[in-house]
């Protein structure tokens, strides 16, 4: 009773992350922005509803695989993200009310 | 129902909401880093979809499809990312060469 009760709890929880992170996506305003709903939420969610199979499976194959897609999300989320932000960076994607220092773009060969 | 098969159609539904969505800015996304990013998303979200599946059906091996989808997902963001990079550059060494040209 109380293991359904915490997966309950954990997919509604991952359900709710991946909901926000498709909003995100779809309400904020510039690339770079959008990019912080898609990495940080969506893995959140992801990684959530994934423990949540972890747990009600409970054997060590079914376990394992979880785990490591949770752990190979974790890896691969972080650069994808800064491949993506360094080529809409440099392809000068319009920014939302963002200021670029003086010399940056240069500094960074944009 | 069990608290657990009305929380699993409940995540269906809020996850294919979030899938939704990144579609319309797929659809919708100005420029190509944006459509790339709506392309990650759905690919975690589907990730995320293939466990609550495994979860609804009893059946572990949709754990094995989520885990390929995760690692096709991270290819297909790195190979459009560098798409997106590439095509840039091309793009202004043609402007670069133009330019040179009417200077001359």
């Amino acid at each position: 009773m109380i293991i359904e009760l915490l997966l309950s709890v954990l997919v509604l929880l991952g359900g709710f992350f991946c909901f926000v992170a498709g909003l995100g996506i779809l309400r904020l305003p510039d690339v770079l922005i959008r990019m912080h709903a898609s990495t940080k939420a969506g893995t959140l969610g992801s990684g959530l509803l994934l423990i949540a199979v972890a747990i009600y499976f409970g054997d060590l194959a079914t376990t394992t695989r979880a785990v490591l897609t949770i752990v190979f999300l974790l890896l691969t989320a972080p650069v994808a993200a800064h491949m993506i932000g360094r080529a809409a960076f440099r392809s000068r994607v319009p920014l939302w009310r963002t200021k670029i220092e003086d010399g940056a773009e240069e500094n960074l060969k944009r | 129902m069990s608290i657990l098969e009305i929380s699993i159609e409940i995540a269906f539904i809020l996850v294919m909401l979030g899938v939704v969505f990144a579609f319309i800015r797929l659809v919708k996304g100005p420029s190509l880093p944006d459509r790339v990013v709506a392309l990650d998303m759905m690919t975690v979200l589907i990730v995320s979809f293939c466990g609550l599946f495994a979860l609804r059906s009893d059946d572990q091996t949709f754990i094995d499809v989520a885990i390929v989808l995760a690692l096709i997902g991270f290819l297909a963001t790195v190979a459009l990312a560098r798409f997106v990079e590439r095509r840039q550059a091309t793009v202004q060494d043609e402007q670069a060469e133009t330019s040179k040209e009417q200077d001359q």
